[in-house]
């Protein structure tokens, strides 16, 4: 006797069809699962075999064969316990088999029966509404998540045996409550006008999300590099719907997701330094989304840049570049998004007092310190600010911005950049591609000179000049400039780190 | 420096060049090399390596070849003069010896004046640089310091480079790590007037780690050594090398230098052969500054500057008026980082400032009025 169940698996971001056949037939009584799954769905025999029993049903004493088709796609996670109990009870003749056709059915088991939350509700949700299916069944805690998607019938069920009742017809479940999330403003907690002294940082983080520039903070400990990134999310503009939902799948598929909604602020990820390269842009046998695709539409904060291993660190180029990284195992390739903008913090030396006379940092240490953080990942930030430490006259005086005038100038800028960038699929200045640039930042030529000169002078690279202009068209957005002028584009470059002296001292 | 010099280097013909140098010259260059093991053995014994480097040949021989001196002195009276010659161009240098117009003059105030100098860069750019007695030729100041350097004493060193050879004075240091190099960098950031002279054969870039500087010095100034080419300096080398920076300059700056450092070696040969001493002022508690203070105390000239280097070294105030043509408002910013204020920081109040003050202080930046330090300090530079 044979059934079917139709149930989700997730291939990198992405949700791919799996149906579980089963096959029972006469003899001796045995379990197996076949169709390229991990240890966790080799483990399911044994919930699901304990959550059968436990839930009141009798499991059959004869030769069950379970098939995950295709079989050539590799499954991971126990997500498909219920598919695989509903299967079995639907050959034993508990469930109608029919009353499955046009539900997926997704959740872990435990040993009593009960279903456990698992990651991937929203993708699996996406995907039963692309694969034309009426409904979905999900554990209770995830009908938030999934009922995110328009049009599909999310039932949540917290027991196997309930899930069995509804599907013979019993009560259904209320419908759940639409999301009522509302998309808020992030680091609501912490705000800019709690920054004593530290206006020309407070500045750079304007700027830095006017445009979502990449931001670099140098300068000696406890001077409040990380205080002052920490506040960043606070002025960049409320997620959009659309990104909420791409926030949601991706957090929800790496098991990030702690509400039950919608993830309504924008991400903040301070990954350790000790992190690996991996963990940082995604990876693993089944590659999972790393920090880098958790910033996504956020911030990915890296403190002590210096201290990261170097692997992680070249890592990044792609996805700071691409807004995206490809991830391949075999033959098939998973794609996360990663438009993140990074804020980094870093001593100016491995002891952190350089240039004061405290510094100990011999030529080598500086030299290392410099390489760490030099080249192609440098070139990539826009923005380099030293964090003095603020003198006692400053730390007195009142604030001199808070994050709502700080917020309103950002607002002010993004719109602008809206507007100019209407039909291109971009929002912001930092995100052209290097030709929408020359089509939408004409400058003549006198006010790019300095750049050219840079660029000659072997100063600046090639992408280095881009990126300088990207900041020069957010200067003049945030002055409310049409034309990009020359102190613009001069302020740019003094942001840049070729400029300065500043990150290890080179001889 | 293995590709040969760039400008001003081997001249056609090689008439100039190696083959100028007249071979009793070349052989005693030979002999110092040959015996270089003995001299740091007796240097052991407690024997002044300036009094070795005077002797004249058959001393050398007689004194320290020990039981070899009869072979050696074999080989020293059948040397071959021409494979000599050979082995220099080869190596892409030239060679100046003492009777030789190139040689910078200078040198003779030294009793143990080197026989002849190995010149990466081109003995006519040597002239320029170093060429003529003190009172005709170029000025030339050195700078030198401690290894190890602070950030600050790296800062300060680079800053009177960039300030003395902006000011057309030639900048002679050791290209060791920390102040010399820092000097070197300095000088080729604006006029790129500088010496190098290295303890072994000029061809070698010594510390290894500067073999990039070594090109450039070589490129825009001249690297020089009294040791044939290829060459692998030993340690009496330093000091003796110490004694030709001393003698090639008017003036030695110490930038930063411990109690007992190679550096208070230059600056005594200096006095000795009566050349100006200055050195910059650092905390008492720094072991950094132990030596340069003791050298104030003594009667040094204070540096806080290349202006006040410049003051000692071509004549007091020939150095203002750059900045006036400068709009009113980039002048007064200059004189606010001039007066201590020198960070964005200190300089922008409101939020509205930063910006334009950034963009004015990257101004000053590109027209070469300022630079940034360490840390996102602005320094002056001094024109």
């Amino acid at each position: 006797m044979l059934a079917r169940v139709t149930t989700f698996t997730i291939d990198g971001l992405e949700p791919r069809r799996v149906t579980v056949e089963i096959d029972v037939r006469a003899g001796l009584p045995n379990f197996t699962i076949v169709g390229l799954g991990d240890r966790a769905v080799r483990e399911a025999r044994e919930r699901v075999r304990a959550a059968i029993l436990n839930s009141g049903f009798e499991f059959p004493l004869k030769r069950l064969t379970v098939n995950l088709a295709p079989a050539s796609l590799r499954k991971a996670g126990p997500g498909f316990d219920l598919a695989i109990a509903c299967a079995i009870l639907a050959a034993g003749g508990h469930v109608p088999a029919d009353a499955l056709e046009r539900y997926a059915v997704f959740g872990e088991l435990g040993l009593g029966g009960e279903i456990r939350p698992c990651r991937g509700a929203l993708a699996v949700a996406e995907g039963a509404a692309q694969a034309g299916l009426d409904g979905l069944v999900v554990p209770l805690q995830r009908v938030l998540e999934a009922g995110l998607v328009e049009g599909l019938d999310v039932l949540g069920a917290s027991r196997l045996a309930q899930v069995a009742d509804i599907l013979r017809g019993g009560e259904r479940p209320p419908p759940p409550d639409r999301d009522e999330t509302v998309l808020a403003l992030s680091g609501r907690h912490l705000d800019l006008a709690d920054v004593r002294g530290h206006t020309d940082v407070v500045e750079a983080l304007t700027i830095a999300a006017a445009g979502a520039h990449n931001l670099l903070l140098s300068g000696p400990p406890g001077v409040g590099k990380t205080m002052l990134a920490r506040r960043l999310p606070s002025i960049l503009p409320p997620l959009s719907r659309a990104e909420a939902v791409e926030v949601t799948r991706i957090h929800s598929v790496a098991g990030q997701h702690r509400g039950a909604g919608l993830v309504a602020e924008r991400p903040f990820r301070a990954p350790h330094h000790m992190i690996s390269a991996s963990g940082l842009v995604g990876g693993g046998a089944v590659p999972v989304p790393g920090e880098a695709s958790l910033a996504h539409h956020g911030v990915l904060f890296l403190d002590e840049l210096s201290e990261f291993p170097r692997p992680a660190l070249e890592a990044l180029r792609q996805p700071l570049e691409d807004g995206r990284v490809a991830i391949v195992r075999g033959q098939r390739t998973a794609i996360f998004p990663t438009r993140f903008l990074l804020v980094a913090a870093t001593n100016p030396c491995p002891c952190g007092y350089a240039p004061s006379p405290r510094c100990r940092c011999r030529d080598g240490d500086l030299a290392r310190h410099a390489r760490r953080l030099s080249g192609p990942l440098l070139d990539r930030i826009d923005l380099l600010v030293h964090v003095q430490r603020p003198d006692a006259e400053r730390l007195a005086q009142e604030p001199t911005a808070s994050s709502e005038t700080e917020r309103a100038r950002v607002t002010a800028a993004r719109e602008r950049q809206l507007e100019r960038l209407d039909g291109t699929g971009v929002t912001c200045n930092a995100h052209m591609e290097a030709r929408m640039l020359r089509r939408h930042v004409r400058v003549p030529e006198d006010v790019e000179r300095p750049l050219l000169d840079a660029y000659r002078r072997g100063d600046l690279s090639a992408r280095g000049r881009d990126r300088t202009l990207r900041l020069a068209r957010t200067l003049a957005d945030l002055a409310a400039s049409d034309e990009v002028q020359r102190e613009h584009v001069v302020a740019a470059l003094g942001y840049r780190h070729e400029m300065s002296a500043g990150v290890g001292v080179a001889a | 420096m293995s590709g040969g010099a760039p400008d001003g280097g081997l001249s056609p013909g090689a008439a100039t060049g190696a083959a100028r140098a007249c071979g009793s010259c070349l052989a005693r260059t030979w002999l110092i090399a040959r015996l270089a093991g003995s001299i740091e053995i007796a240097r052991h014994q407690k024997r002044r390596l300036r009094e070795i480097l005077a002797l004249a040949e058959e001393e050398l021989l007689a004194g320290l070849g020990g039981a070899r001196a009869v072979a050696i002195a074999d080989e020293f009276e059948h040397l071959d003069i021409d494979a000599l010659r050979e082995a220099v161009a080869r190596s892409g240098l030239e060679a100046a010896c003492r009777h030789d117009p190139a040689y910078p003059a200078r040198l003779r105030d030294l009793d143990d004046a080197p026989a002849a100098l190995f010149v990466a860069g081109g003995l006519g750019r040597l002239q320029e640089l170093a060429g003529a007695d003190l009172e005709q030729g170029a000025r030339a100041v050195a700078i030198v310091g401690t290894r190890r350097a602070s950030a600050d004493g790296v800062e300060v060193a680079r800053a009177l480079g960039r300030g003395l050879a902006a000011a057309g004075v030639t900048v002679v240091s050791g290209m060791a790590l920390g102040v010399d190099s820092a000097a070197h960098a300095g000088a080729l950031e604006s006029s790129g007037r500088t010496v190098a002279v290295l303890a072994g054969g000029a061809d070698v870039p010594y510390p290894p780690s500067k073999a990039r500087l070594h090109s450039l010095i070589a490129a825009r100034g001249c690297v020089v050594g009294e040791l044939p080419p290829g060459f692998v300096a030993m340690r009496w080398c330093f000091p003796a090398r110490n004694r030709i920076i001393a003698a090639l300059a008017h003036m030695t700056i110490v930038v930063e230098a411990a109690r007992r450092s190679g550096s208070l070696i230059t600056a005594e040969i200096a006095i000795d052969i009566g050349r100006e001493v200055g050195a910059v002022p650092g905390p008492v508690t720094a072991w950094r500054s132990a030596g340069t203070n003791a050298l104030l105390r003594d009667g040094a000239t204070v540096i806080r500057d290349a202006a006040d280097a410049l003051d000692v070294a071509v004549g007091v105030d020939r150095h203002e008026a750059a900045v006036l043509h400068l709009e009113p408002r980039l002048r007064a910013l200059l004189g606010a980082v001039a007066d201590g204020r020198d960070t964005l920081a200190a300089l922008a109040r409101v939020p509205a400032e930063v910006a334009p003050t950034l963009a004015a202080l990257t101004e000053l930046e590109l027209l070469g009025h300022l630079r940034r330090a360490a840390g996102g300090r602005y320094v002056v530079i001094p024109t």
